[in-house]
């Protein structure tokens, strides 16, 4: 038959499904043939749109097939590697929860140790500012403009930690209750570094330390040292002296109660001493208050106002960090 | 391989030796190699001077300062906008050349491309072309074959070395960190790097090859969305090859097409398919067989294009026997052409950014806790924490002042003076004080408007901020 003819046909055309030359290109060139993934085998008696359809999974939605593709095995392997992986690490590490804690592991890991390794690295690292700190005058403190920024950042945390309660987040004190602004330039025992530091170290009135800064005001009312008059007139006085509206006639014979009772410690000027713990009462800042009220109550039973000692609390670094944080506040001097 | 009989569940890799090709495809990739390993490997080594104070290194990605230098470009933590522009630019620029070229990168720029070509020219140059190596394969293991393996695996490692070796030159000043590394005392980070990098080169470009195309890579299958019928890719022109068959020297077989069988297309693809079955998901589209095949063609005096950049639309086209569409008529279409204007469009915008922007800024946040500080004379002081930045190699001065329709004093913080020196490529934060005198307006008043102004000191450029002043009526 014609058909069974190897030779093309004479018009050029070769029937559908006919025969082909034999395949004897595959020599050496083709000792390994492609991979075939999903693709059957590729010779030439296939054509494209005669391809015979690749293996299925059998599954069918509205006419999609899905393909039957075998994995790749290296994925198989990575699959065991990962179970290998994850039995080695429940070994290793803490992995099974169980009543109170978890299964310890072998390494003997565990979070909490490594939050304080690493705190114990950071406090490691900060110990050579520390150090520095501890070992620089304190009036030069802030001459050092790399020490003086890590003193003010760790004066900052320092200062959140033990100082804000009383003399408030910004430290701008709190009148009602007697805690100084640390903002302004009225201080009541200094604000240089180093008055700073000495008062933050040993405190204010407290019994604790033998060092701290004492002096006590006379309670001139309830202790009788005053008349209920003359103290009517030491208020006017001092009201006078502030530069508030006053009663002039009362402020007049004031002058010389303040000038016998005061003076000693608040100076004539009223300009205050910082010695002494006494604030000036001549300007617009007031510890507990300027209005006439307060200020009899701080002339009838006088004021005590207490500072704990932070010697006992706190670091000589940590100190020196936080004066040089309360000097750069903007009252500095 | 014939498909097996019983469905298997796992297959194994079946390993791909390319045949040597050569042609204007191959050229192009070995121009493309050449330039893209140079930029990678020579990039960290140009130095850039850019004052004493700042690294001389023209690309450095300074992960420690979080600084990013590019040559006279120098990008803070705050412009990180440019580098997500150059990726919204990255992520454009492929979509473009994806609907115009198809899987371009794949076949010419992807990392996994390059290297796997390397490796394989090693391998070439080792072993032998194709067949040699099928037969290395096949041997048994002896003397021989362990000897070429061995020195084939060990100028794999050494490309991968000097790879995962470059890498880390990017982000640290690269002559100390050479130093470092043969003086064994570098950072950990920078060995554990180079192990990772190195150990994953070595590997997916020795072993793994197609099989990261084939079944790690996520990105074949996004372009597949981003193709149409217009785009190029490389097809088998089939209704001018078949039918297929083997042709004798000297003798002519009519009725038969133009495709002789010889294989050729199918030897030298990296990814193992043959070209003819179709547009296949492995197809990198690296028209190395466009280059076997146009050798083949030439050889026995049929035209070339047998094996081709078409686009799908061309079959349909071609069929009917009209001759072939432009290749600029696929390329240029609106799709094209609106990525390009986005492409460029982003751009222009990221240019025109780096124009504009300043080297010097200041930024200004008032102190609120307190708003105000009333001094012993009754004056009212405002703080104010301002943060000037000095993007220049060297120190910069700033002078402050504050422009106010009332008279209000400006002192800083722990400096005489109203000038402020800021150290070379830094940022400081400067706190500033405004005082109201005893009694003037702003001392009394609830609010005053005014400016802070800074000059500085070198280039005169003047920056001014906006701010408020919290009197005693507040």
């Amino acid at each position: 038959m014609a058909g069974d003819d190897k030779k093309p046909d004479p018009n050029g055309t070769v029937p559908e499904g006919g025969p082909r030359p034999p395949v004897e290109a595959r020599t050496e060139e083709n000792l390994v043939s492609p991979p075939s993934r999903h693709y059957p085998e590729t010779g030439p008696e296939l054509r494209r749109s005669a391809r015979a359809d690749p293996p299925t999974t059998g599954h069918s939605w509205d006419g999609i097939e899905e393909y039957d593709n075998p994995m790749p095995r290296w994925w198989l392997w990575t699959f065991y590697i990962c179970i290998a992986w994850a039995v080695i690490y429940m070994l290793l590490y803490p992995a099974w929860p169980l009543v109170s804690k978890a299964t310890p592991g072998l390494l003997g890991y565990s979070t909490r140790a490594e939050v304080v390794r690493e705190m114990q690295d950071f406090e490691a690292r900060n110990e050579v500012w520390f150090q520095r700190l501890v070992e620089t005058e304190v009036a030069s403190l802030r001459e050092d403009t790399e020490l003086e920024r890590f003193a003010v950042q760790a004066g900052r945390a320092v200062f959140a930690a033990q100082c804000s309660q009383c003399h408030g987040a910004g430290a701008q004190g709190v009148q009602a209750g007697g805690f100084p602004s640390l903002l302004n330039d009225a201080w009541l025992w200094g604000g240089t570094l180093e008055d700073i530091h000495q008062t933050i170290s040993h405190g204010i009135r407290n019994e604790d330390d033998p060092d701290a800064r004492w002096s006590e005001m006379p309670a001139f009312g309830v202790d009788g040292l005053l008349s209920d008059e003359e103290i009517d007139q030491v208020v006017e006085y001092v009201r006078a002296m502030s530069g508030q509206s006053h009663d002039a006639a009362l402020a007049e014979p004031g002058a010389e109660v303040f000038e016998w009772n005061c003076a000693a410690c608040h100076m004539d000027d009223g300009s205050g001493n910082t010695d002494l713990g006494a604030p000036a009462l001549n300007n617009q800042i007031w510890l507990y208050g300027g209005d006439r009220d307060t200020l009899r109550h701080t002339i009838v039973y006088s004021r005590f106002g207490v500072m704990p000692a932070f010697t006992q609390r706190l670091r000589e670094a940590e100190i020196r960090a936080v004066a040089v944080y309360v000097h750069q506040l903007g009252g500095g001097q | 391989m014939s498909t097996p009989s019983e469905p298997q569940l796992y297959a194994a890799r079946e390993p791909i030796f390319p045949r040597r090709v050569q042609g204007r495809f191959r050229n192009l990739k070995w121009g493309l190699m050449a330039v893209m390993l140079g930029i990678y490997y020579i990039t960290p080594w140009i130095r850039w001077d850019r004052g004493p104070a700042m690294p001389d290194q023209a690309v450095l990605v300074d992960l420690a300062n979080r600084r990013f230098f590019f040559f006279f470009i120098e990008i803070w933590p705050h412009e990180f906008y440019f580098v997500a522009g150059l990726l919204i630019m990255a992520g454009l620029g492929l979509f473009l050349f994806t609907s115009a070229l198809g899987r371009v990168w794949c076949g010419y720029a992807c990392p996994q491309t390059v290297w796997t070509d390397l490796f394989i020219t090693v391998e070439r140059w080792l072993e032998g072309d194709r067949n040699a190596r099928v037969r290395l394969w096949k041997a048994p293991w002896g003397l021989h074959k362990a000897r070429v393996y061995l020195t084939k695996w060990t100028v794999w490692l050494l490309i991968a070395l000097a790879t995962g070796g470059a890498w880390v030159f990017y982000f640290t000043d690269a002559p100390t960190l050479l130093r470092d590394l043969f003086a064994l005392n570098a950072h950990p980070v920078a060995w554990i790097t180079i192990a990772i990098l190195t150990a994953t080169t070595f590997f997916f470009g020795g072993f793994f090859r197609e099989q990261i195309c084939i079944y790690a890579c996520p990105w074949p299958r996004i372009q597949a969305a981003m193709m149409d019928e217009d785009t190029l890719t490389i097809a088998y022109r089939d209704w001018r090859g078949e039918p297929r068959g083997k042709l004798r020297k000297g003798e002519i077989a009519p009725g038969q097409g133009d495709c002789i069988d010889c294989m050729a297309c199918v030897n030298v693809c990296p990814m193992g398919i043959d070209i003819r079955n179709g547009q296949q998901m492995e197809c990198i589209t690296c028209g190395l067989c466009i280059d076997a095949c146009d050798e083949v063609m030439d050889r026995i005096g049929k035209p070339r294009g047998l094996v081709s950049y078409i686009a799908l639309s061309d079959e349909i086209h071609e069929k009917t026997g009209k001759p072939a569409i432009s290749v600029w008529r696929h390329v240029f279409r609106p799709r094209t052409v609106m990525y390009s204007v986005l492409w460029g469009g982003v751009g222009i915008g990221l240019v025109a950014l780096l124009l504009v922007r300043t080297d010097l800024d200041m930024s200004v946040a008032q102190v609120r806790n307190p708003i105000n500080v009333v001094m012993s004379d009754g004056a009212v002081r405002n703080a104010y924490e301002v943060r000037l930045r000095n993007m220049h190699g060297e120190p910069r001065a700033f002078t402050l002042s504050v422009e106010a329709d009332v008279p209000v004093d400006l002192v800083l913080e722990g400096i005489d003076g109203p000038t402020v020196t800021v150290a070379a490529d830094a940022l400081l934060n400067q706190r500033v004080y405004l005082i109201a005198p005893p009694g003037s307006p702003a001392a009394s008043a609830q609010r005053t408007d005014l400016t802070l102004r800074a000059v500085e000191g070198t280039s005169g450029q003047v920056i001014t901020t906006d701010t408020l002043f919290n009197g005693r009526g507040n």
